[in-house]
């Protein structure tokens, strides 16, 4: 994960200096780096955040497969949803413990006080969150291929790449949106709901570009067309993250 | 420079919307599947037009408070975040009106309408941040109103691409009876845009101030809590 | 080479409706301690928050003067600043050491300095190994202590850092902070306890409703000779000024 984020970095250090900051890149990559094994630290010793989340997508899955299927045929149509769906909601959670692990003793406000670069602590939190909501797809993806003999891995590479660049997307707009609220009332209900309008055109070009994948002969060409649409995505949600990140978490 | 530009502003509105309302009613020639009910494109798309704008101009005057801190700019960002919510709601009530007139049923996945609605979303997220988030509520607000902003282009290729719900697409051919009529439309909400977004802002910037004078007044022994 | 001086002009903030400083003028200066009072609500926390760059304020400015160079508030300048909070600052999941090691890494701080403030503030080899969230008040106070002082900052700010301690946690912190006004540090802190900062305060400020209602400073060669104001002058003017 941190690999592919060094080479976004690498082709977006023009558009960090253009926004007015000096980001030597070195410091910020090993800060970043510093912030986002802690996270993975903490959460190894506990595990709460992958077993509570991992769990809660595992059900959703069942619960969907109960709501959404009358017969075999009508698989194809509701897996791409059911997937994103999964995701979405069980990567909100896991955002949302993430984010609480900042607020008991108020962490967060120290990482912001260190001489450590304010966007490498988001860089390092995103990168925590893009594992854990991978993490999550890793588990609902072949879940939902073995409940429902769905054809998910007919084209794993594609599938792989939609599923990581969706993650990267949620990931980069989440942390923002949840270091945003984190000293905000009723933010457990806000988050979802200042969250998801914004991530809308992700979960259309994640479902378009995996409903491609799993349809009877599946459609390899608009499924990549949609994985650069999220690439867009996470490109224009990047750079508008650098330039914002530190304003909205400065009072 | 208000006090001549707001009257005005209204003044062309209202000049606009009676002698639009005329053209559209008498001049304009009807069109020949949906006779009256096509006639609220004339208000359906300039809405839609000012929803963008206020999206814009909301999301743009966030970006500049977020980075200055000035609260001139919050005062903007907050106007036109409450004018993109009502031009929103008059979109969707046209457009599902419209929807019923032309297929039968009162919400069709068509491009502007979702993408109308998703954009009314995001704007009501920012107006309902700004009221119940507590403290720094204008800056979590400036913050959704940003990248909103930035979403819009990929809500709108992305609803589009998507073709969600394929329909049957209005496309709209205006022979120039009907164009000379909607420009007027447009240019009728243009000013009402401008005339209400430059009364709000004035009113948010009366409150602070008023507001200031008050603590003012307190410190300076002038005044009671 | 760390901070001599900061001054504050005209400094204002404003959340949305509410005023929560109208307008101070401040200045710390090295080898001082600066008691901060005030009623609940009166700005103590913005101020301070402002002070620790976590707050842009939306009027005035602050100057943070090295020599006679004035310094950018930039990532660099956080080194010099170390903060105590009420909340511990501190991750309960981590042990003591891996706490301030994690810190030591974000502050460019070596892994002997750990060690060395681990003694100073008397956390024992077994403490150091265990979660900090099993820790007591008076330790967590401690570790957050060791953690505010890493990079041996030359402006130090605490928020309330007596509350909850016991008389001997009390009289620990108390000397060090005199150790960090010794060494020539500007500490300000905010307290309720005007017990345990008398004698250590050679500047007070009565902040009220968002003003400085009263700012008396000890000259110099008093300050250094007699320690700070007693508890009787911090008492008389707290009851003068901030009710």
């Amino acid at each position: 994960m941190t690999s592919s984020k060094i080479s976004i970095t690498g082709s977006r250090t023009s558009a960090g200096a253009a926004a007015g900051r000096t980001t030597a890149g070195v410091p910020l990559l090993r800060h970043a780096a510093a912030v986002a094994w802690k996270d993975l630290r903490v959460e190894l010793r506990s595990r709460e955040i992958v077993y509570t989340t991992g769990f809660f997508a595992v059900l959703l899955v069942v619960v969907f497969s109960f709501a959404f299927t009358r017969e075999p045929s009508a698989v194809a149509g509701v897996t791409p949803g059911m997937l994103w769906v999964a995701v979405a909601f069980a990567g909100t959670v896991g955002l949302g413990r993430a984010f609480d692990r900042e607020r008991e003793g108020d962490t967060m406000r120290a990482l912001l006080l260190s001489p450590a670069p304010r966007l490498a602590v988001f860089f390092g939190k995103a990168t925590a969150i893009a594992a854990l909501v991978l993490a999550v797809a890793a588990l609902v993806a072949p879940l939902l291929a073995l409940l429902l003999q769905a054809p998910l891995f007919e084209e794993p590479l594609p599938l792989v790449v939609c599923l990581v660049l969706g993650s990267v997307g949620f990931a980069l707009v989440g942390t923002v949106f949840a270091a945003m609220l984190l000293r905000v009332r009723s933010r457990d209900v806000l988050l979802p709901v200042v969250l998801y309008p914004i991530l809308v055109p992700m979960f259309i070009a994640g479902t378009k570009a995996t409903a491609a994948l799993v349809a009877a002969r599946p459609d390899v060409a608009a499924a990549w067309y949609w994985i650069q649409f999220l690439g867009v995505y996470d490109a224009l949600f990047f750079g508008i993250s650098l330039w914002t990140f530190e304003s909205l978490v400065i009072e | 420079m208000n006090r001549i530009l707001v009257p005005i502003m209204a003044l062309l509105a209202a000049v606009g919307l009676a002698v639009s309302a005329w053209g559209i009613f008498v001049v304009t020639p009807m069109e020949q599947t949906l006779y009256y009910s096509q006639k609220i494109f004339y208000w359906h798309v300039p809405n839609a037009t000012m929803l963008f704008v206020a999206v814009f101009v909301c999301g743009i005057a966030s970006l500049v408070y977020l980075k200055k801190r000035d609260a001139r700019w919050d005062d903007i960002a907050l106007a036109s975040g409450e004018l993109a919510v009502v031009f929103g709601a008059i979109v969707l009530a046209t457009g599902s009106i419209w929807a019923r007139a032309a297929w039968g049923h009162w919400w069709v996945w068509e491009t502007r309408l979702v993408t109308s609605l998703l954009l009314w979303l995001i704007m009501v997220g920012v107006v309902l941040v700004r009221r119940f988030a507590g403290t720094g509520a204008e800056r979590l607000a400036a913050g959704l109103a940003v990248f909103g902003m930035v979403d819009v282009p990929l809500i709108y290729v992305g609803v589009k691409q998507g073709d969600l719900h394929p329909q049957a697409k209005v496309v709209q051919t205006l022979d120039t009876g009907m164009r000379l009529t909607f420009w007027l439309s447009m240019a009728t909400f243009l000013f009402l845009f401008v005339a209400l977004l430059l009364t709000r802002i004035q009113t948010a910037r009366a409150e602070r101030q008023l507001r200031e004078l008050h603590e003012r007044g307190l410190d300076a022994g002038l005044l009671e809590s | 080479m760390g901070l001599d001086r900061v001054s504050c002009s005209g400094l204002a903030k404003r959340y949305g409706h509410q005023r929560a400083l109208g307008g101070v003028d401040l200045e710390l200066r090295r080898g001082s301690l600066t008691a901060l009072l005030g009623p609940n609500g009166a700005g103590k926390t913005t101020l301070l928050g402002i002070l620790s760059t976590l707050i842009r304020p939306t009027g005035g400015r602050v100057h943070y003067h090295d020599g006679s160079a004035v310094r950018d508030a930039d990532d660099r300048l956080r080194r010099e600043i170390g903060v105590l909070a009420h909340a511990s600052l501190c991750y309960g999941e981590l042990t003591g050491a891996e706490n301030l090691r994690f810190f030591a890494g974000l502050y460019d701080v070596g892994p002997a300095r750990v060690d060395e403030l681990l003694d100073q503030v008397g956390l024992d080899e077994r403490a150091r190994e265990r979660p900090a969230r099993t820790y007591s008040r008076g330790m967590m106070q401690r570790l957050a202590l060791a953690r505010a002082l890493l990079a041996r900052p030359s402006l130090l700010l605490l928020d309330e850092p007596f509350t909850g301690l016991d008389r001997s946690g009390a009289a620990a912190l108390g000397a060090s902070l005199a150790g960090a006004k010794a060494g020539g540090a500007m500490v300000l802190v905010v307290t309720h306890d005007l017990e345990a900062i008398s004698a250590l305060a050679d500047h007070v400020v009565v902040l009220r409703r968002g003003l400085i209602a009263h700012e008396a400073r000890r000259p110099e060669a008093v300050a250094h000779a007699d320690g700070g104001y007693r508890y009787d002058e911090l008492k008389d003017l707290y009851h003068r000024f901030a009710d």
